[in-house]
């Protein structure tokens, strides 16, 4: 269960769900989309052409090669005690064939998406509750929604019901915005919400249904809207995987020297720990995005060395906060209150 | 009187701790009653295998009694009408009332057979208010518990909740803090203050409650880093990774 917490405007996190869905399709995955904003049908039209061919995996393959072999003949003459640490890699290398590439600048093509079988729950279409719900004690969007998944889980066979069928597939769910105003939860809204335990049961129970059967889903949710606190604890603990996306839009860090190659930065707050004791924790926690003419890249966050001795002090602490666990390999930063001086 | 240990994490996953008294319990011949609330049973048995214990085959002859909450839940919300005589102990999903959970764990532990003491072993308590359960009810139940498991049946009670410092969950640092209070024992699992570390994932603390005992004792109080491997978890004192020396 991978949830992501939506930035201010949800314009990347929009774009993390496409490529979720996207990547279902092109892997020839059934597709559930839910949704009370947009009908899903308009979601699936918007989603992003995939590159298949290998041309632009090459160019970018190129790229990197050729700063890669620069890199080789500059020896360090200052700094060399950072020789002899490995080369950080700030995009992930080409040489990985997990998963698609996509081109954001275009969409992905009526007969692709409709190669797969989708299905879609688009909550002001649906019909009023049924009386087996009241027992369930929770938001009849939720449960709506629940029955939903649970119908075409079991009856699609995604949960191993029906022996019968061989070629056994995967079931990608996608949700958007969750909890929000719209799916009928005041969760957003106040404080002391009405029913505060909804969102957390729909997702205990989507936890479940997710265990038994053969999906995987993603929940977008706008959690800066959220009021109250200790429902995102809570939330965070029942998912597996939570990732925040924190945009720069808007904010005082579009504007500082420091960030201007990035969009936002990307908040791991949670990797899933299954079917095993430990984890796998990558070096580094500092990842921050780029949303480029044609590709999303999620990269570490690569601070160019303090070089001028004009940037304020208020946007260094910033940066000394959020920065506090960057790998050494990167930058020459100057932590601290005082300006160093030569 | 058996006794309350509390297992409590901040900032990190403190579920190693969780696996580790299953597979510890089990192999020292214990009669256990796992209420796992937030994982399945297929995760417990994996990892399980990795420290040498079998799930299965402990359920086969009856030494694990494992609800798997979230199976259960399914089965009460999606299921066919359920019959009168066996409430669902996930019942308290619709009538915010854990007496069916205490139910169930009581009938457990109640016939240990040729097992050594009964174990009750709760993966994690946060998760019962998520649940729409008030904290009073919840320790309400850890206490129906305390008295069948440890005074009545001499057993011991394990517990894992979640905790954050600056918490606004204040229903569970309630809980929390309750539970600590009246515990014998508490692991405290604390990822590094300084920050996520590769080689040291986090600090254990462990308190042993003299004070509960004996009026004029103090708390012994322990602390040690630790890391976990794919296997084991290694522990060694503060400032002694083996990273550093």
């Amino acid at each position: 269960l991978v949830f992501t917490e939506e930035d201010k405007y949800d314009l990347y996190s929009n774009l993390l769900f496409k490529y979720f869905l996207a990547e279902g399709i092109v892997c020839g995955h059934d597709l559930f989309v839910a949704s009370a904003k947009e009908h899903p049908d308009n979601i699936l039209k918007e989603l992003p052409a995939p590159l298949l061919d290998d041309t632009y995996g090459k160019e970018l393959g190129d790229e990197a090669a050729a700063v890669k072999s620069e890199d080789f003949q500059d020896s360090m003459k200052i700094a060399w005690r950072y020789q002899n640490l490995p080369k950080m890699e700030a995009s992930p290398t080409t040489y990985t064939k997990f998963g698609h590439y996509y081109d954001v600048s275009k969409k992905m093509s009526p007969e692709l998406y409709q190669s797969v079988k989708w299905h879609s729950f688009y909550l002001h279409d649906e019909l009023s509750f049924e009386p087996k719900m009241k027992a369930w004690n929770m938001n009849s969007g939720y449960a709506k929604l629940l029955q939903s998944i649970q119908r075409i889980i079991s009856g699609e066979g995604f949960d191993g019901s029906d022996p019968q069928k061989k070629q056994r597939n995967v079931l990608r769910i996608g949700i958007q915005s969750l909890g929000s105003v719209l799916w009928g939860d005041d969760v957003c809204c106040s404080e002391t919400p009405e029913d505060p335990h909804s969102l957390t049961k729909f997702l205990y129970v989507l936890r479940g249904l997710l265990r038994k059967s053969l999906s995987a889903c993603i929940v977008t949710v706008p959690a800066h809207l959220m009021q109250n606190k200790a429902i995102m604890e809570r939330v965070t603990n029942l998912s597996d995987m939570v990732v925040g996306l924190e945009s720069f839009i808007g904010s005082e860090r579009e504007t500082n020297p420091l960030y201007k190659d990035y969009h936002g930065l990307v908040h791991v707050h949670q990797i899933p720990r299954l079917n095993s004791l430990i984890c796998d924790v990558s070096d580094t926690k500092d990842l921050a995005f780029r949303l480029k003419r044609k590709l999303f890249t999620i990269e570490r966050l690569h601070l160019p060395p303090d070089l001028s001795d004009t940037v304020s002090r208020a946007s260094k602490q910033d940066l000394a906060g959020s920065a506090k666990l960057l790998s050494s390999g990167c930058g020459a930063m100057a932590i601290g209150k005082k300006h160093l001086d030569f | 009187q058996g006794t309350f240990t509390l297992l409590r994490d901040t900032r990190t996953d403190g579920s190693f701790l969780v696996h580790h008294f299953l597979s510890f319990y089990l192999r020292a011949g214990c009669k256990v009653c796992f209420v796992a609330l937030l994982q399945s049973f297929s995760h417990y048995s994996v990892v399980a295998q990795k420290l040498g214990v079998s799930l299965a085959a402990a359920k086969e002859r009856g030494q694990l009694v494992f609800l798997e909450g979230l199976k259960s839940c399914l089965d009460l919300l999606f299921g066919e009408e359920e019959q009168p005589e066996q409430p669902s102990p996930l019942q308290f999903l619709s009538t915010s009332d854990l007496r069916a959970l205490f139910d169930f764990v009581r009938l457990a532990l109640a016939a240990p057979g040729s097992w050594k003491g009964p174990v009750l072993l709760v993966d994690d308590l946060s998760v019962l208010l998520s649940l729409g359960a008030a904290p009073v009810a919840v320790l309400d139940f850890i206490h129906y518990c305390r008295v069948a498991v440890c005074c009545q049946l001499k057993g011991n009670i394990v517990v894992l909740v979640h905790s954050n410092e600056d918490s606004e969950d204040e229903e569970n640092e309630l809980v929390v803090n309750s539970l600590c209070h009246h515990s014998d024992l508490i692991l405290w699992a604390e990822g590094l203050a300084t920050g996520f570390c590769k080689d040291v994932h986090g600090q254990i603390k462990i308190i042993k409650r003299l004070s509960l005992r004996q009026a004029a004792e103090q708390d012994l109080v322990q602390v040690y880093q630790y890391k976990i491997q794919d296997r084991s978890v290694t522990f060694f004192a503060r400032g002694l990774s083996a990273a550093v020396l």
